[in-house]
């Protein structure tokens, strides 16, 4: 289990096959002999599910046992023996695979587990050359499982590897075994998609080929790919992952094994989103506007044309007048050469932090991490503030589930919606996004109560001192002080909030009075790298926000969509259409930046450069290209290399990527601004408050590209969605069409009543082609004519 | 208005249960243990409940409706009653007959029950009389009363040492 952590103290002396071996009290043969490398043949026992012992092919032969006893159920005893190749123990094991045999189909060289199907190596092994058995097989029908998951389940053995994680891992018990003996199907019953965000999982799990990878099927064998180390390009998590490589095709994505990062899972979004890679939109050629017109060109005239673009803007009108704008998705040395780029021209106007609308705070958007992820399932109460972990992060969610259910920590936590997450909450405070400072407030006010500890005497100690706490606050309040080890984590909608410096300053005193680690997620993907590689802007210069609030004549994008992936769309899109130059290097050509953009330079997409991305942890992990950029795009790197060789800029001679490593590593860490905090939003201020979280598969531009993700319930269109009583109050009902407003777009809109928003909010998610006319995501919203 | 979250795959299925299967859900519902282990565990009688208040069968609705009332996942709900022999997914008669034909019954002249009950019906095992009046359970195991063979299971009460004469008079008894 992702907690067990081994009592080194109660140990027990067993052999196996003659190997003598200590193992921790109550732990099973199967993880001593796992320990020491005896292979025990197995399908049902996995080492981060319970034990199901009901696959029976791990049967070994213990002496003085009257029969075969399964090494997954059978605990280790003081002075056991344990053979797992007698006589008795192959017998037995032969005996189980001739059962598992008789209704398994032959039917290998169309199954798409063939060649890396643990049934197939251990019936090699074990399995006799001829069936003795001449009966007619068992043959199920199969069920749509969704876009992601394929099943054969006639394959189906019945280990229940599925069952089990998607109840205890995944938290969402979509599958069950539906019947009896021999007419046992695994199965959702009712036809019913499997939604879990980490859903993906049950295809490693799986030991034979009843559930396989769906946009994957019949496209490859196992022995025809490479596996290609990579890190996962769009949570703050970086898990670890394996593209598996057939000439300059990546074929799937698995997980790789890091239990600091982790563990052995891998959420939907980073298994299937290479599958956006061959978007129909990919740019593969740079190309310039001539007179309004797109014309495809080479890198010479395209290069030349961004640095006129570039250095006649400078010239022109000064360095501030250029913005430069980067998707936190670069890897590290991108980062680290733009915002060199950006100083050697004299311009302060960088940023990555595109979803911001407060930057107020020294560190906003950069992680505060009191304790490792992986140690987050040691806590014994959460307080999670402003965030759905599942969507936002799945692998955290997974860690935060852990804490619950192998810890019984206690949960709480203060949202704009009551997210469906998979552990109970013991208090939940879901208040519209307009009130999340106030109440934050409230639960700091019932710290100081209860701790004593003295307010600050700033703005923010006053703000605490003018707040009355209630019950839900107070409890909140005790519980993190009660606790042995407490944790607040804030999340994206704390993050991206319009008042986050509030949030973070509030989340802050509140732990260092109830002395709990407080965990600050940074922004996506590699936000962190960003940070560090300096690509923010420096004390004169303008923040993302600003930079488009405050229209420049020019701006460089790195690898976004504008339309989809800036705070505040509407107003980010006028300011690039009113700009003389915008210089775009991207990998995808999506139909707001062919609008807005004057030179497209086609940029390697994640899996296809090298680099380095660093996670919440502060973990920097490098990795090299999976496959080669399609057609002429090339590497971050090489392009701003170039590009910084024809604007004629010092620190663009190099002609290795380990040269920018090295001199990235000899930088000085960038030094947080000052937190200058202005006034916070309260409720008084905003009659209807949007919650414009970004939905778990629109994020970033791969995401949006992947055709298996897009297919999924989670990316289906949006909604108005009110609490019944803001429906009532404003008069509209289930099924309503209405506009709805901000600042000077509108979109219309179908109304749906959900309970689970908070009275005075709206949800509608952000990072939506339907909703890249509007505002701020957690702005003031209007409904037109109420 | 309340801010409590819905975060149910199925909301709002239980107002298909009566008041009186809810409270026998209730009733069985607390003699298990709390929490979400101790309501898996009432699910047997919970949809033996459910199955009672639709003539003799679940629906896969009643069985999400159990699923809700009892707040587990519906698959468990799916599970238990694909599972359990006394809980039907399928449109059977009102009234359920199981013969046991296991071999103390068997000794005791089981085949000529069967056979009795099913000329009497003009159905096989299996079936429900055209009229949905009686619905004979296709196989029934052994269910202890050996001592009493042969039987009948009618409606979840026992019939033993049953006669040509015994088994006429159950049946015809029968609404």
């Amino acid at each position: 289990m992702a907690t067990a952590t081994e009592n080194l103290t109660n140990l027990v002396t067993l052999e196996i096959d003659g190997q003598e071996v200590q193992a921790p009290k109550g732990s099973m043969i199967i993880e001593a002999a796992d320990r020491i490398g005896i292979d025990i043949p197995r399908f049902c026992y996995h080492h981060k599910l319970s034990i199901a012992a009901n696959c029976r092919m791990c049967l070994v032969d213990v002496e003085k046992a009257p029969k075969p006893l399964p090494a997954c159920a059978t605990p280790v005893g003081e002075g056991m023996k344990v053979f797992t190749e007698s006589k008795r123990a192959v017998d037995a094991q032969r005996g189980v695979m001739e059962f598992l045999l008789i209704n398994h189909p032959l039917d290998c060289p169309i199954c798409d587990q063939g060649g890396e199907c643990e049934l197939q190596d251990l019936a090699m092994g074990y399995g006799r050359s001829i069936s003795r058995f001449t009966e007619r097989k068992r043959v199920v029908k199969d069920k749509n499982l969704g876009p992601l998951v394929a099943s054969d389940m006639t394959r189906c053995i019945h280990c229940t590897r599925c069952v089990r994680f998607l109840e205890e891992i995944a938290g969402t018990s979509e599958l069950g075994g539906i019947g009896r003996g021999e007419h046992t199907e695994i199965s959702t019953f009712v036809e019913r998609n499997i939604n879990s965000e980490l859903s993906g999982n049950i295809i490693d799990l799986c030991p034979v080929g009843a559930l396989t990878n769906k946009p994957f099927r019949f496209s490859a064998r196992p022995w025809e790919m490479r596996a290609r180390p990579f890190v996962g390009t769009h949570d703050c998590v970086g898990s670890n992952l394996f593209y598996h490589v057939r000439g300059h095709r990546i074929m799937r994505s698995v997980p790789r094994d890091n239990e600091a990062v982790n563990e052995c899972w891998l959420a939907d979004r980073d298994r299937y989103s290479h599958f956006g890679l061959d978007a129909p939109d990919r740019l593969r050629t740079p190309r310039i506007k001539v007179d309004g017109q797109w014309q495809d060109c080479d890198w010479t005239t395209a290069l030349d044309a961004a640095a006129a673009a570039i250095s006649g803007t400078v010239a022109e009108h000064g360095p501030a007048e250029l913005g430069v704008l980067v998707s936190p998705r670069a890897t590290t040395e991108e980062h680290f050469l733009l915002a060199r780029m950006s100083r050697a021209l004299g311009c302060s106007n960088i940023d990555h932090r595109l979803r911001l609308s407060d930057f107020s705070h020294g560190q906003a958007g950069r992680a505060r991490m009191d304790i490792a992820s992986d140690a987050w399932p040691g806590a014994d109460a959460v307080f999670l503030v402003g965030g759905n972990l599942r969507h936002d992060q799945p692998i955290l969610g997974h860690r935060l589930r852990t804490a619950w259910r192998l810890n019984q920590a206690r949960m709480m936590d203060l949202n704009p919606v009551a997210y469906d997450f998979h552990f109970d909450l013991s208090e939940r405070l879901i208040v519209p996004p307009q009130t999340l400072v106030e109440t934050l407030a409230r639960v700091a006010r019932a710290a100081a109560d209860v701790t004593g500890a003295s307010l600050p005497a700033d703005a923010l100690g006053a703000f605490i001192g003018a707040r009355e706490p209630d019950a839900g606050c107070r409890r909140i309040a005790e519980t993190l002080q009660a606790c042995e080890r407490g944790l607040i984590v804030l999340g994206d909608i704390a993050l991206h909030h319009p008042s986050a410096g509030w949030l973070r300053s509030l989340a802050e005193w509140l732990a260092e009075a109830l002395d709990v680690s407080i965990c600050v997620l940074p922004g996506p993907a590699n936000s962190q790298g960003a940070w560090r590689a300096g690509a923010v802007p420096a004390d004169d210069g303008l923040d993302a926000q600003a930079m488009l609030a405050r229209p420049r004549r020019a701006y460089v994008l790195v690898d976004l969509d504008p339309d989809r992936d800036l705070a505040r769309p509407g107003r980010a899109l006028k300011a690039l259409r009113s700009a003389d130059r915008v210089v775009a290097v991207c990998a995808f050509a999506g139909d707001a930046l062919l609008e807005t953009a004057d030179v497209l330079l086609p940029l390697a997409a994640l899996p296809e450069t090298d680099g380095s991305y660093i996670n919440l942890d502060d973990r920097s992990q490098a990795f090299r290209a999976a496959i080669r950029p399609p057609g002429e795009a090339r590497a971050g790197w090489k392009i701003l290399r170039r590009l910084g060789e024809v604007l004629g800029l010092d620190g663009f001679a190099f002609t290795e990527l380990a040269e920018v490593v090295d001199d990235l590593q000899a930088a000085e860490p960038v030094e947080s601004g000052q937190t200058r905090l202005g006034d916070p939003q309260t409720g008084d201020q905003v009659e209807l408050g949007r919650v414009g979280d970004v939905p778990i598969y629109a994020g970033d531009p791969l995401v949006r590209r992947s055709p298996a993700l897009q297919a999924t319930t989670h990316a289906e269109p949006p909604a108005a969605r009110l609490h019944p009583a803001t429906a009532d109050k404003l008069g509209l009902s289930a099924g309503a069409e209405v506009d709805v407003e901000q600042d000077e777009g509108s979109v219309r809109l179908r109304v749906e009543v959900d309970a689970r928003v908070a009275p005075g909010a709206l949800w509608l998610p952000s990072a939506l082609a339907e909703t890249a006319a509007l505002g701020g995501a957690y702005d003031s919203i209007r409904i037109e004519g109420r | 208005m309340s801010l409590q979250a819905t975060d149910k795959v199925i909301s709002g299925k239980a107002a298909l249960l009566t008041d009186a299967t809810r409270q026998t859900i209730d009733h069985w519902r607390a003699k298990f243990p709390d929490g979400l282990e101790g309501r898996r565990s009432a699910l047997i009688q919970a949809l033996y409940a459910a199955q009672k208040q639709n003539d003799g069968w679940v629906t896969s609705e009643l069985m999400d409706a159990v699923a809700d009332y009892l707040e587990v996942p519906p698959v468990w709900a799916y599970e238990v009653a694909n599972f359990y022999s006394m809980i039907e997914t399928e449109p059977v008669g009102r009234h359920s007959i199981s013969i046991c034909t296991n071999i103390s019954c068997m000794l005791c002249g089981a085949d000529r029950v069967v056979e009795q009950v099913e000329k009497k019906l003009g159905i096989k095992m299996g079936e429900s009389t055209p009229d949905g009046r009686i619905f004979l359970k296709i196989e029934e195991e052994c269910v202890a009363a050996c001592v009493g063979a042969p039987m009948m299971i009618v409606d979840g009460h026992y019939h033993e040492h049953l006669t040509p004469e015994k088994v006429d008079e159950i049946l015809d008894g029968l609404e």
